[in-house]
């Protein structure tokens, strides 16, 4: 018997959680002294306020966030395909995350600071580790305004 | 506590060296700069030498230009890795326990590609989540302040064709090229809104600063001396959003409030300015954080000339990191070699007239802040 079923995903990062049926979701860590959230599961105290053993999980009530900041990226490193948006996103009820923001023209027109977007999990652009797994990772996709 | 002075510097003309060593490259810039001084490297008391990519580069220095066994503190602080070997030197004369001290940076890039890391996980995260490449990093950075001032990618694009302008009076600089700005707007585009004339290059380099004591630098005679006014370090106080999105605008905040309260000078005291324009989207954001205009009047500052040359505070007189090049160690200390060739007049066809004071400033990312404000003994 193994803990984790082979056939799941992995989490790309560290406040990804694959549920056994599943089904991923966010979960980070928050602050109970001052309400900073962290993305990493091991803190031994907080940066922002000094507190020490103050984190506990938490997992946000909504995945809608807005769009802080972005730059089209038109070159990168060696091998990574281009075009694709790298945004930071800011969550309603969690941390802020940088991730792709897909779904929308690759174009400065098309995208506006400050608009809603929701989180997703999906599966990592088909990236696997060196034993072949598969990997669920955040993107940003726009919430059609209706 | 003694003042400093800064009694010789030099640097070397950056650019592409890939049959010099990195200690090569140092010892050029360590000599330039003793000559400067009228020193020899026997009058050296301690060394802080600076260097992100090579170790113990310090001592290899040493052993190309005169090793005589005094304390060598090798040291990397990203892009402010050169700065900070000037402000532990600044503080070992301070100290008291030293006269004259030698700051180095050397930095050889020549091959590199595009630098900054990926995230810690089992598969490629670039393209994934983002990117950590420094354009794309720097152009978000550029993109936050855009939503709030509405600065524009035309903006943004005229510190580049500024600052390569100012390139064309210095000979030190990698890149001496006027970029018209339908050159600049309309060159690769590598991360938008930074095209490829809008991101510093990656190049060979090397500077040094030889330090002294008030009572040395009288021994010395204070005809060319430059007295640091203020030596301010900073890092980046907790941000909600940091670091997955580098806060490179609080560490300056920080250390050019301190530097301005160290000194008693006012930021309309300046006559120049070398700022850490590692990309174009970058400079407008450093107008308002070492408080050269108010917030959100960065680019009327650059549109109505005020930061060029000839203006009424010029920014960047090199040509900045993005045509002087980046060599990231070197590159605080060329900061510095820029605005003291100002305030002793000797700067040419780029000269400010009639400099007195000036301010140098690095960002490096992770992320830490060095100012420093100079001025004619």
């Amino acid at each position: 018997m193994t803990d984790t079923d082979p056939a799941l995903p992995l989490p790309a990062m560290p406040f990804i959680k694959v549920e056994p049926n599943g089904v991923a979701r966010l979960e980070f860590q928050k602050c109970t002294a001052c309400g900073a959230f962290s993305l990493e599961t091991n803190r031994i105290a907080c940066g922002k306020c000094g507190a020490r053993g103050s984190f506990v999980a938490h997992q946000p009530e909504t995945t809608t966030g807005t769009l802080h900041s972005y730059s089209i990226v038109h070159r990168s490193f060696p091998g990574v395909a281009v075009p694709f948006v790298s945004a930071i996103v800011d969550m309603d009820n969690g941390p802020s995350l940088k991730g792709n923001l897909r779904g929308i023209a690759q174009d400065p027109e098309s995208i506006s600071l400050g608009m809603a977007v929701n989180v997703v999990l999906d599966d990592a652009l088909n990236r696997k580790d060196d034993q072949g797994n598969s990997y669920v990772c955040h993107f940003f996709e726009p919430i059609a305004a209706k | 506590m003694s003042d400093v002075y800064i009694a010789g510097i030099d640097m070397i003309k950056f650019g592409r060296y890939p049959d010099k060593t990195p200690a090569l490259l140092g010892a050029e810039a360590v000599l330039g700069a003793l000559d400067d001084a009228g020193l020899t490297i026997k009058d050296v008391q301690a060394v802080y030498s600076g260097c992100v990519f090579n170790s113990m580069n310090g001592q290899k220095i040493l052993q190309q230009v005169g090793a005589f066994g005094i304390p060598v503190t090798n040291l990397s602080n990203a892009c402010a890795t050169g700065a900070t070997a000037v402000r532990d030197a600044w503080m070992a004369i301070r100290s008291g326990d030293y006269d004259v001290v030698l700051a180095v940076g050397v930095e050889q890039m020549t091959g590199m590609g595009m630098l900054g890391g990926p995230r810690a996980s089992a598969i490629s995260t670039e393209g994934l989540m983002g990117s950590a490449s420094m354009p794309a990093t720097f152009a978000e950075a550029g993109m936050e302040y855009a939503a709030k001032y509405g600065a524009t990618f035309e903006n943004f694009a005229s510190v580049a064709v500024k600052n390569h302008h100012h390139s064309t009076f210095n000979p030190k600089a990698m890149l001496q090229k006027e970029t018209p700005l339908e050159m600049v707007m309309g060159a690769e585009m590598i991360a938008y809104p930074n095209t490829k004339f809008m991101c510093s290059i990656n190049v060979d380099g090397a500077a040094a600063a030889i330090l002294v004591s008030e009572r040395k630098a009288k021994e010395l005679g204070l005809g060319r001396a430059v007295r640091i006014r203020a030596s301010a370090l900073a890092s980046d106080p907790w941000q909600e959003r940091n670091p997955q999105m580098p806060d490179i605008n609080s560490a300056t905040r920080l250390s050019a409030q301190q530097a301005y309260e160290m000194s008693g000078i006012d930021p309309s005291d300046l006559d120049l300015v070398e700022l850490h324009d590692c990309f174009a989207t970058a400079e407008l954001l450093h107008y308002e954080n070492l408080q050269l205009c108010g917030e959100g009047e960065a680019v009327r500052l650059l549109e109505d000339g005020e930061t060029a040359i000839g203006g009424r505070i010029p920014v960047n007189l090199s040509g900045g990191l993005l045509s002087k090049g980046h060599p990231i160690a070197a590159t605080g200390i060329a900061n510095l070699y820029e605005v003291c060739t100002h305030l002793r007049g000797e700067a040419g066809q780029r000269q400010q007239p009639g400099a007195k004071i000036g301010l140098a400033h690095v960002v490096g990312l992770g992320t830490c802040s060095a100012v420093h404000i100079l001025e004619k003994a």
